[in-house]
C-alpha cells in the first residue's frame, strides 16, 4: 500500500538532489538549508515514532534544525543565481514545435490526482487498496506529480537530471520561502501549546458589553478575523474564538444556531486569510511563484473581495444565527 | 491567566511591520511565546521540532516543481499564452470567472489540491490571464501584467477558500463538528456545510463583478489609448464634449 510517507520519502529525495547540485555549485547556505529541510521527511515517521516511545532527542534535534533554517534565511547568503532560463527566442521556437502537446503533462498532475482520488477505493494491491485512503488526495498528487514528469520526459525528450536540474532552479527561487508555510503552522502548533489564545480571549471578555447579542456577535467575527491574520490560520484561531465568546456567550446566553455560527465563523476568518502575509502558502508562495516585484501583490489583489465579503457575512450572520427568536 | 506568551504574537507583528527576514521572525516569535510561557530549552526544541514535522505536508507542492520547470523550459507558458489569444471571444473576465467558479465547483467536492498556485496559476492560469489581457488591451504595460497575475492568484486562493468548506469530509467542517461534540452539542457534518453555501455565493458574486470591473477598466483604457491616437485633437479625457 501506498502511504502517505512515501510521498514524503520522494518531497525528500528531491531536496537531497537539490542540496547536492547546490553544493557542486559550491553555493553553500542554500545547500545547508535544503539538506536540514530534507531530513524532516526522510527521518519524519522516526521522529514521530520515536517521540511516542519517549525518546525526546531526535524532536529536540529537529527543533535546533528549525532555529537553523531561520538563521540562514536570515544570514543573506541565500541569494538566488539569476534564473538563468533558456532564451525567449529559445523557448518560442520549442513551445512552437511541441503545440498542444506541451499542456498533456501539465493537465495530467491534476486529472491523474482526480482519477485516482475517484478509484483509490477499488485500486487494490494483493489484500488492501493500493493507496492509504485516509489521506487519499494528497498522496494520488505525489503519484500524479511523478506520472507527469514521466510523460513531460517523453512529450520534450528531455534527461531526467535535466527536469532535476529546472525543478531545483524553480525551488531555489522559491528559496526560504518554500518552508514558511511548514514553519507558520508550527508557530500555530507552539501558541496553542503556549497559551496564547486563552490570553487573547480573556483580554476580550474584558472589553465588550456581552448583554448585548449584535457586540458579541461583531467581537466573535472580528476577533476571527484578527487572529486570522495574526495566527495566518482560521483553524488555529476558531478554538480560541470558539471558546472565549462563541460558545458561552452566542450560543448558550443567547441562544445561536451552533450549525451557523460555527459554519459562518470561520468563513468570517477565511476573510482574514485572504488579508495576511502570515497565511504565506496562499499569499507570499504565489506572489514569489509570479515574479510579483511587491510581495505583498496578491493580498492587495484580495483586500476589495475580503473586505466586501467579510461585510457581507456578518451581516448574513446576523440574520441567520438568531433566527429562532 | 500569563499575558506573557502574547509578546510571540507582537515578535511576528514587529518583524512582518519591519519587513524582515518572515523565516527568521517565525522562529523568534516561537522561542519568545514558548519562553515567555515558562518552557524549558528542552521542552521548546522537542515542540519546534515535533510541530515541523507534523505539518511537513504543505510543502507537497514542491514535487510539481520538477515538472512545471522542465515544461517552462519547452515553452509551456508561451504556449499559454499563444494559445488563449488564439480565441478571439476569449477575455480575461471570462477565462477568470470561468476559473474561479470551477475551482468553486471541485473544491467542494473535495477536489482541494488539485489545483493550486504550484500546479495550475503559474504555468496555465497567469499567463492565459496576461495573454486575455493584451487582447482587450495591446499596449498594457508592466505594472499591469503584474495585476493581472496577481488578480490570477487571488482568483484562485477565493475559489478554493469559498469552496472547501461545502464539503462534508473537509478539516474545517470536522473541526467544528469536533468542537461543538467535546462540549456536548451534537451536529451531523452535513446541517455545518450546508451553512458554507450562502457565503460561497456571495464570494462568486462579489469576486466575479471585481474581475468584470478589472477587464472593464482595461478596455477603457485601451479605448482612450486608440481614440487619442486616431483623432489626436479631441481631448481623451472628456469625449463628450466635442458634440457640443
Amino acid at each position: 500500500m501506498i502511504v502517505i510517507e512515501h510521498v514524503y520519502w520522494l518531497i525528500g529525495a528531491f531536496l537531497l538532489i537539490a542540496t547536492w547540485l547546490n553544493l557542486r555549485d559550491r553555493r553553500w547556505a542554500m545547500a545547508a538549508f535544503w539538506v536540514v529541510l530534507a531530513s524532516a521527511f526522510l527521518f519524519g515517521n522516526a521522529i514521530q515514532r520515536a517521540g511516542a516511545n519517549g525518546a525526546r532527542w531526535p524532536a529536540q534535534l529537529m527543533g535546533l534544525g528549525v532555529i537553523a533554517l531561520g538563521l540562514l534565511a536570515a544570514s543573506g547568503k541565500m541569494q538566488i543565481a539569476r534564473d538563468s532560463e533558456g532564451a525567449v527566442s529559445v523557448r518560442r521556437a520549442n513551445a512552437q514545435r511541441l503545440g498542444n502537446r506541451l499542456f498533456v503533462p501539465a493537465l495530467a498532475i491534476p486529472l491523474v490526482t482526480l482519477a485516482l482520488v475517484l478509484g483509490a477505493k477499488y485500486l487494490r494491491w494483493g489484500t488492501s487498496t493500493l493507496i492509504d485512503t485516509a489521506q487519499p488526495t494528497l498522496i494520488s498528487l505525489g503519484i500524479a506529480c511523478v506520472i507527469a514528469l514521466a510523460v513531460a520526459l517523453r512529450t520534450t525528450r528531455a534527461s531526467l537530471p535535466q527536469a532535476f536540474g529546472e525543478g531545483r532552479r524553480l525551488l531555489d527561487t522559491l528559496g526560504c520561502v518554500a518552508v514558511l508555510p511548514m514553519l507558520l503552522a508550527t508557530l500555530g502548533s507552539v501558541f496553542a501549546a503556549t497559551g496564547v489564545g486563552d490570553a487573547i480571549a480573556a483580554l476580550v471578555g474584558t472589553v465588550i458589553p456581552t448583554d448585548d447579542r449584535i457586540a458579541c456577535l461583531a467581537a466573535f467575527a472580528l476577533g476571527m478575523v484578527l487572529f486570522t491574520v495574526i495566527m495566518g490560520n482560521a483553524f488555529a484561531a476558531f478554538p480560541v474564538l470558539m471558546a472565549g465568546i462563541g460558545l458561552p456567550l452566542l450560543v448558550l446566553r443567547h441562544g445561536a444556531d451552533p450549525a451557523v455560527l460555527g459554519a459562518m465563523g470561520m468563513l468570517t476568518g477565511y476573510c482574514g486569510t485572504l488579508l495576511t502575509p502570515m497565511a504565506a502558502n496562499f499569499n507570499i508562495v504565489p506572489a514569489v511563484l509570479l515574479e510579483l516585484p511587491d510581495q505583498y501583490g496578491v493580498i492587495r489583489a484580495q483586500m476589495p473581495t475580503a473586505l466586501a465579503l467579510l461585510a457581507v457575512n456578518v451581516v448574513l450572520m446576523a440574520l441567520l444565527v438568531f433566527r429562532g427568536h | 491567566m500569563n499575558y506573557w506568551p502574547l509578546l510571540g504574537v507582537a515578535a511576528v507583528v514587529a518583524g512582518f511591520m519591519l519587513k524582515r527576514s518572515p523565516v527568521l521572525v517565525v522562529v523568534i516569535a516561537g522561542v519568545v511565546s514558548a519562553l515567555a510561557a515558562g518552557m524549558s530549552i528542552g521542552d521548546l526544541l522537542a515542540l519546534l521540532g515535533n510541530s515541523f514535522v507534523s505539518n511537513r505536508a504543505l510543502l507537497l507542492f514542491v514535487l510539481t516543481l520538477p515538472v512545471v520547470g522542465l515544461l517552462e523550459r519547452y515553452g509551456l507558458r508561451e504556449r499559454a499564452q499563444a494559445w488563449i489569444a488564439g480565441f478571439r471571444s476569449m477575455t480575461l473576465a471570462r477565462l477568470l470567472i470561468a476559473y474561479l467558479g470551477l475551482r468553486q465547483l471541485l473544491s467542494m467536492f473535495g477536489l482541494i489540491d488539485l489545483a493550486g498556485h504550484a500546479q495550475t496559476v503559474r504555468p496555465l492560469l497567469a499567463p492565459m490571464s496576461e495573454a486575455a489581457a493584451a487582447s482587450a488591451d495591446a499596449s498594457i504595460d508592466a505594472a499591469t501584467r503584474e495585476r493581472v497575475r496577481a488578480l490570477a492568484a487571488a482568483t484562485d486562493n477565493i475559489g478554493r477558500f469559498f469552496g472547501e468548506d461545502v464539503f462534508l469530509a473537509f478539516g474545517g467542517v470536522l473541526l467544528i463538528q469536533g468542537f461543538y461534540d467535546r462540549q456536548g452539542i451534537h451536529l451531523e457534518p452535513l446541517a455545518i456545510a450546508l451553512w458554507a453555501l450562502p457565503t460561497a455565493l456571495a464570494a462568486f458574486v462579489i469576486h466575479a463583478i471585481r474581475i468584470a470591473l478589472f477587464q472593464r477598466t482595461l478596455e477603457r483604457r485601451a479605448r482612450r489609448e486608440q481614440f487619442g491616437q486616431a483623432s489626436p485633437l479631441l481631448d481623451a479625457g472628456d469625449p463628450g464634449r466635442p458634440l457640443e
